[in-house]
């Protein structure tokens, strides 16, 4: 059983299971408020499913692309709970659950059988400043989980690559898909993402060019 | 049932430094830093994106090096606390985030904090006779420059003054930039007025007119400051002449530390408090804190200065007052409070 964790986007948190799927998942819409909402999250999520912190196996973390200041959020949170019951934490990249719900969603399908057959997935998210993080997807391994052929990356609007294949603007990320994915890798023996979040932009930063001069 | 001296872990990132410290009651077991002063000194200041991302990859290593320090294991607990702010707003959110996950994992209760009332709350730790109350408390650091009337720790803080502009630590990496130091520039500027004059230069002292004194008794402004010693380093290059270096950082760090310490031994006198307590980093100004020595014992007032490294911010101040709120019989916070950069100090605890 692991808590699966996302603040890519709004914030979401779910308890999952490898055999009995999402057990309870909870989320915020909204985009800014993520310190806020976190800890109630969690502790409702543990609450619904009537799960106690020490018998999950894992704590997965959604590691974005998302904006920076409410992606660190979700991931801290991950990190300081696997730390506090003593259990790994597992990575995942956000829009790996965005493109697993598509897959199998009947828009996607209903396209599969157009003339020209199948073609992946495009995952796209805000990354604010008009500007979007997207991934691309080729479809579904054997064991079920998305193939990531490109990305994730930053990009203009008008930039954005792979606009031959299916495109999802998504602008929620569900832990419990995210969940999901990671028992379903967990299980199959796949690696899991690097521990490092997914700003994709460099800080805001000038280098100071020295003392300005103030007379006149 | 609380404990005569409950254990608790805090958690602070309102700035550069990720502070996780962890006392019992008033007895410091553990304070452990990691500061991304370094990444910043490229830049000549803090840069508020780069110390959001240095918290989030120091939080887990250093509340584990924490853990270590004090011997304990993290089931022993009877709390957490966080700072909620004041601060930059990016780097609180990290610890409320992690201090948050961290106690629902625990099953622990969170105390959300003010994070210069923690600086207050730093002098319990020190091994020698604790603070009376009330006291005045000067905090001065590169992000707050605050006068504050403390009638009781964990229930009655009012604030006296504040800067109006610049922290006095903004105006010591300014002036440094001036003369051509590397940030931080507390210790440099320390450094080199060591050799200096400091009544070489008569450098203006902020709000410190008798017409600001109505509005402005007790608040402070560093940036008229930092303008008249650019403006005279300046005018000396364009003569042509060398700038006596030394000279200047004496008379700088002389005007800040003597404006700092008259506005503070006033409001002691005003309001009749023999008690002053200096906190923040610029305490590790040797001028500052000589002043501070000579101004109050002139005038017989108590002045107390907490180990340096309980002054600069850190997690044991927080986990201080955390633990002074609980042992006196203060509930935890919810769960839903978030972080607030303009925090006053009046909300000692953030419910
Ligand atoms: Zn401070």
């Amino acid at each position: 059983m692991l808590l699966a964790i996302d603040t890519s986007a709004g914030s979401s948190v779910a308890v999952v299971d490898r055999d009995a799927g999402v057990i309870a998942e909870f989320d915020s819409g909204d985009s800014m408020r993520h310190a806020e909402v976190i800890g109630d999250l969690i502790a409702r999520a543990l609450d619904a499913a009537s799960v106690r912190p020490l018998d999950l196996s894992g704590v997965v973390a959604g590691m974005g692309p998302g904006p920076f200041t409410g992606l660190r959020v979700g991931i801290a949170a991950a990190r300081t709970f696997a730390f506090g019951i003593g259990r790994p934490l597992i990575p995942v990249v956000s829009h790996d659950a965005v493109a697993a719900e598509a897959f199998v969603s009947e828009l996607y399908t209903a396209d599969e059988h157009r003339p020209g057959g199948p073609r992946g997935i495009l995952v796209v998210t805000d990354a604010r400043r008009r500007e979007l993080y997207w991934s691309a997807y080729s479809g579904l391994d054997e064991v079920g989980l998305p193939v990531r052929q490109d990305g994730p990356a930053l990009a203009k609007p008008d930039a954005v690559a792979h606009d031959d294949l299916f495109r999802v603007d998504a602008t929620s990320v569900s832990a419990g898909r995210l969940g999901m994915i990671a028992e379903v890798a967990f299980a199959a023996g796949r690696p899991f993402a690097a521990d490092e979040a997914l700003y994709l932009r460099s800080p805001d930063v000038t280098l100071s060019a020295g003392p300005k001069r103030v007379s006149a | 049932m609380t404990p005569d001296a409950p254990l608790v872990l805090g958690i602070e990132t309102s700035c550069d430094e990720t502070g996780v410290g962890i006392v019992r009651g008033t007895d410091l077991l553990a304070n452990v830093i990691a500061s991304s002063m370094d990444e910043h000194a490229r830049y000549g200041g803090v840069v508020p994106e780069v110390a959001a991302r240095a918290h989030l990859e120091a939080m887990t290593p250093t509340i584990s090096a924490a853990v270590a320090e004090a011997g304990i294991r993290l089931d022993d607990l009877d709390a957490i606390a966080v700072t909620s702010g004041p601060g930059l707003a990016g780097a609180l959110m990290v610890g409320v985030g992690a201090a948050k996950a961290l106690a629902v994992a625990l099953d622990k209760p969170l105390y959300a904090v003010n994070h210069l009332v923690g600086h207050v709350g730093a002098d319990v730790l020190d091994d020698t006779e604790h603070l009376e109350y009330p006291t005045i408390a000067l905090l001065v650091s590169g992000g707050h420059t605050s006068l504050l009337l403390v009638r009781d720790l964990v229930s009655d803080v009012e604030l006296l003054g504040e800067t109006i502009d610049d922290a006095a630590g903004e105006a010591f990496d300014k002036v440094a930039r001036v003369l051509g130091l590397p940030y931080p520039g507390g210790p440099q500027i320390d450094r080199l007025a060591a050799a200096g004059d400091p009544k070489a230069i008569r450098f203006p002292r902020g709000l410190s007119q008798p017409k600001d004194m109505a509005a402005h008794r007790y608040d402070f402004s560093f940036s008229g400051l930092k303008t008249a010693v650019a403006r005279w380093v300046e005018k000396k290059q364009d003569a042509g002449e060398e700038v006596p270096v030394a000279d200047v950082a004496a008379s700088f760090r002389e005007a800040v530390a003597d404006v700092l310490l008259t506005k503070a031994i006033a409001a002691c006198t005003d309001l009749g408090v023999p008690r002053l307590l200096l906190g923040g980093g610029v305490v590790a100004n040797a001028r500052v804190r000589r002043l501070a020595e000579e101004r109050a014992s002139a005038v017989g007032i108590e002045l107390r200065i907490p180990p340096l490294e309980l002054c600069t911010d850190n997690g044991a101040m927080i986990a201080a007052l955390g633990a002074g709120l609980m042992m006196a019989g203060h509930a935890p916070s919810s769960l839903g409070f978030g972080a607030d950069s303009t925090l006053p100090v009046t909300d000692i605890q953030v419910r």
